[in-house]
């Protein structure tokens, strides 16, 4: 792909939003919040081909800790972010040792990580100390603390620090993509058996896809808790968060650097749309989705990105 | 504490019965097409909706409804299945997996946005009695479910035993390659397996409408039970759903009687996670 | 002390014995061929071998040590690499990045990884379809590449299992010709085949299996007169 489109995007995203509508950064926020998120995801279920349908259970635990680490003991969420994205991670690669070195794979290991999502979900809810139900509000910050509690008046400010995270996972990838792990993430993908008797020690190689993954999912469940002041076990733990999560990356194309950038251009805006459109009717957009995904997976199974280079690639003789 | 585990074994084989029904539809897919159909919830909430409506609006009796919901989601199966899963049969598990998520999401949803999310209940002017067996106090309606339930299985292990249909499925469910080999019509069998799958759930939350509440959501729970019987019990076993089942719903009500809120659900995953590490094939499944 | 000892080696199915009691050794440099009738147990035996399958009885030693219990990757990164019988590619990658992922056991960096790719691909005569997709090779070109994948290993012995399974005539040549090469390389080479014309004219020596058991071992000639094999290969189908 030609560089110049995307470098004028790139420069476009950081000069014009200030110039925008409240209105229309908070719908900047949430696409850079989910392309951030997809892309994270994009590097286990994406480029290693484990679909996990319980990103959620990252999410939430990064949401949780810094939460908690900054309403009971006053900790910066700065610092709350690496405290969830390194507990996400350990949990990541304990269930993701458990469930790969069991060899559980495809629909077996969607399930696992479904269960695991709705095991924290489940206890989040009936741990009082950690809110229960009701969740946990995050109290608004005195004059002067905005910046340390990562709480900012405007919506502007967070789109900054979403887009700076979004730019560090994109560079993650694409540092990934060109080297070692990045070619045996995908032969793990493509043939896993032929991978492991090609020399790929393919536990090894898929744990640092879920460590990545779950430390970066949960850096989003971060500043969830910040931009929204509020969390509880659904909103965090919820199927439907792992739902959002895996939807744009799969539309935009899976395992592809932009995939998760793209789908979420085409999806967030989408959603917020027929949820105006169609007010006072809740579910609409996420029927769209479910229809979306139906007709991604039948006509384009490699996401938009996919479509795209499928048309440019050059045919054998 | 005695009355309390009676009650939990008594009332566990209870909603067992519903929940091995629920997983006898799930299985008889997985069986004959090797997909999760994560679906499954979905159709038996939209099952739930039929029924409460047409007693709602056409005072049609909910045990009797099942002689329209059935045969109506049989239906709704084949065309789902001949509409979105048989053209991407070939492709990867991967691809087999989001279809039935979309779908999911789309039926469920479809349901918010139609009948909002208010929860609504079917509050039958008879059968409201219970009576006791031993301590335990037993809801006649749940017991009608039970029974129903066990009814509907025996009668779908006789077609699978004694229809050319029914060995047709189970031949194609235990020995996948054969099958195609043989001449099975295979595609039509798919939709058949389906239809069957769905006709049965959405007849298992006719079922159980009477005495639980109706909402988009309810699918939910029911879908991962699902998936825990039938990972339990092993993919594609009858007997498996079957068991799986009742020993769901027993850990599900000895939780209830034993841990406080919500974590009752908690040894069931538990036991999917142990399950899904140590004996992935389940109790009587073939391999994985 | 041969580079590869196998020592009783035995693997069970539940009641099934697929391999019972195999033993023989390979010299370094030597080119071994497995033969004997469908069923004889002889992918079983590279599963064995290789690390995937984990034996219900005996050992397999490379080098001196035992290799039994390692899995598959940690054994081709010890020097034992193996094609499978029904080809596995890597369908959506290019072809040069399905030999680089042999090529990153040995290096680290992409650039070397690049260059041990090209290297293999030229020895197998696939350079120019570098670019391509796996998937859009011919079943030949497919199992040239397995080769390449695996030679990108930098293995010192090497399984092929099946490699000239439904080849034309001149598809089997090139194959030939491409075995010799290996073995001119110096590489130790056992190579499980029902082409029998190119089995007897390749190999050193000769191993015959039939249900699971070793029935024969010797030179090509000795091997094709022994009253043994013969029955083997009457007594199972003859449609081969």
């Amino acid at each position: 792909m030609s560089r110049l489109p995307w470098v004028a995007v790139g420069v476009a995203a950081v000069v014009l939003p200030p110039l925008a509508s409240p209105y229309v950064v908070h719908i900047l926020v949430l696409i850079v919040f989910f392309a951030f998120l997809g892309a994270a995801w994009n590097l286990l279920g994406g480029y290693a081909g484990q679909f996990s349908f319980g990103h959620a259970a990252f999410f939430g635990i990064g949401a949780y800790t810094s939460t908690l680490l900054l309403t009971r003991v006053g900790v910066s969420p700065w610092l709350g972010l690496l405290a969830g994205g390194l507990l996400a991670a350990a949990f990541g690669c304990f269930a993701g040792f458990l469930a790969f070195r069991y060899g559980l794979r495809g629909p077996y290991f969607a399930l696992v990580t479904l269960a695991f999502a709705e095991m924290l979900r489940l206890v989040a809810v009936n741990w009082m100390a950690v809110g229960g139900p009701m969740g946990i509000l995050i109290p608004l910050p005195k004059e002067g603390d905005a910046f340390w509690r990562l709480q900012f008046r405007e919506k502007l400010p967070y789109y900054y620090v979403m887009l700076g995270l979004l730019a560090v996972a994109l560079w993650l990838t694409r540092r990934i993509e060109r080297s070692r792990l990045g070619y045996t993430l995908l032969a793990i993908r493509e043939n896993e058996d032929a991978a492991e008797a090609s020399g790929v020690n393919t536990l090894a190689t898929k744990l640092w896809a879920m460590g990545l993954s779950s430390f970066l999912t949960a850096l989003g469940g971060t500043f969830y808790a910040q931009y929204f002041s509020f969390i509880d076990p659904t909103l965090t733990f919820g199927v439907a968060v792992s739902v959002e999560i895996l939807l744009r990356p799969i539309v935009g194309g899976p395992g592809t650097l932009l995939g998760p950038v793209l789908g979420s251009l085409v999806l967030t805006p989408l959603s917020e749309l027929t949820r105006w459109l169609i007010r006072g009717r809740p579910g609409v957009d996420v029927m769209v989705y479910g229809a979306i995904l139906v007709l991604v997976v039948t006509f384009l199974p490699r996401g938009l990105v996919g479509a795209w280079q499928a048309a440019r690639r050059p045919r054998p003789a | 504490m005695k009355t309390l585990l009676w009650q939990a074994c008594v009332s566990g084989l209870l909603i067992g019965g519903v929940y091995a029904l629920v997983a006898l539809g799930l299985t008889l897919i997985f069986g004959v097409m090797r997909i999760i159909n994560f679906a499954h919830g979905a159709l038996m909430m939209l099952g739930m909706y039929a029924t409460f409506f047409l007693y709602d609006l056409a005072g049609v009796d909910p045990y009797l409804s099942i002689l329209l919901v059935g045969p109506a989601f049989f239906l709704v199966g084949v065309a789902l299945e001949r509409g979105v899963i048989e053209p991407n049969l070939g492709t990867a598990e991967s691809n087999q997996l989001l279809l039935t998520l979309g779908v999911a999401l789309f039926l469920e949803n479809a349901a918010l946005a139609l009948f909002k999310p208010d929860y609504r209940s079917l509050r039958l002017p008879y059968a409201t009695q219970a009576f006791l067996l031993g301590d335990a106090v037993v809801n006649v309606q749940r017991l009608i479910a039970f029974a129903c339930s066990v009814a509907l299985a025996l009668a779908l292990w006789l077609f699978l035993k004694h229809t050319d249909t029914g060995k047709a499925i189970r031949a194609a469910a235990e020995e996948h390659e054969g099958a195609l080999l043989v001449g099975i019509n295979v595609r039509r069998l798919y939709a058949v397996a389906f239809g069957i799958g769905s006709g049965v759930v959405a007849i298992a939350g006719s079922l159980v409408t009477p005495f639980l509440y109706v909402a988009p959501d309810v699918g939910d729970v029911f879908n991962i039970l699902a998936f825990v019987i039938v990972v339990l019990g092993g993919m594609g076993s009858f007997v498996g759903a079957l068991l799986g089942g009742f020993l769901v719903g027993l850990a599900e009500s000895f939780g209830a009687a034993l841990l406080p809120g919500s974590l009752k659900q908690l040894p069931i995953f538990v036991l999917f996670v142990l399950v899904l590490l140590f004996r992935p094939s389940g109790l009587f499944g073939r391999g994985v | 002390m041969a580079l590869l000892e196998v020592r009783g080696l035995s693997k069970r199915f539940g009641g099934l014995a697929a391999v019972s009691r195999v033993e023989f050794d390979v010299a370094a440099g030597e080119l071994l061929g497995i033969i004997g009738p469908n069923g004889a147990g002889k992918t079983t035996l590279f599963h064995l071998i290789a690390g995937h399958h984990r034996p219900t009885a005996g050992d397999v030693r490379f080098d001196g040590r035992t290799i039994i219990g390692l899995r598959p990757h940690a054994v081709c990164r010890l020097g034992i690499a193996r094609t499978f019988q029904i080809v596995q590619p890597f369908p959506g990658l290019t072809v040069l990045a399905n030999v680089m992922v042999g090529a990153f056991t040995r290096v680290r960096e992409v650039g070397a990884a690049r260059e041990g790719a090209l290297r293999a691909l030229a020895f197998v005569g696939l350079a120019a379809k570098a670019e391509h997709e796996a998937r859009t090779l011919t079943l030949a070109e497919r199992k040239r590449l397995e080769v390449a994948r695996a030679l990108a290993t930098r293995p010192r012995v090497l399984l092929l299992d099946e490699v000239m399974a439904g080849l034309g005539p001149a598809e089997v040549a090139t194959m030939m010709g491409l075995c010799r090469q290996l073995r001119a390389e110096g590489l130790t080479v056992l190579v499980i085949e029902h082409v029998l014309r190119a089995v007897m004219a390749l190999s050193d020596r000769i191993v015959v299996l039939d249900h699971g058991e070793k029935i024969a071992e010797g030179p090509p000639e000795a091997v094709a007169r022994d009253p043994r094999v013969i029955e083997a290969y009457l007594g199972s189908a003859r449609a081969e």
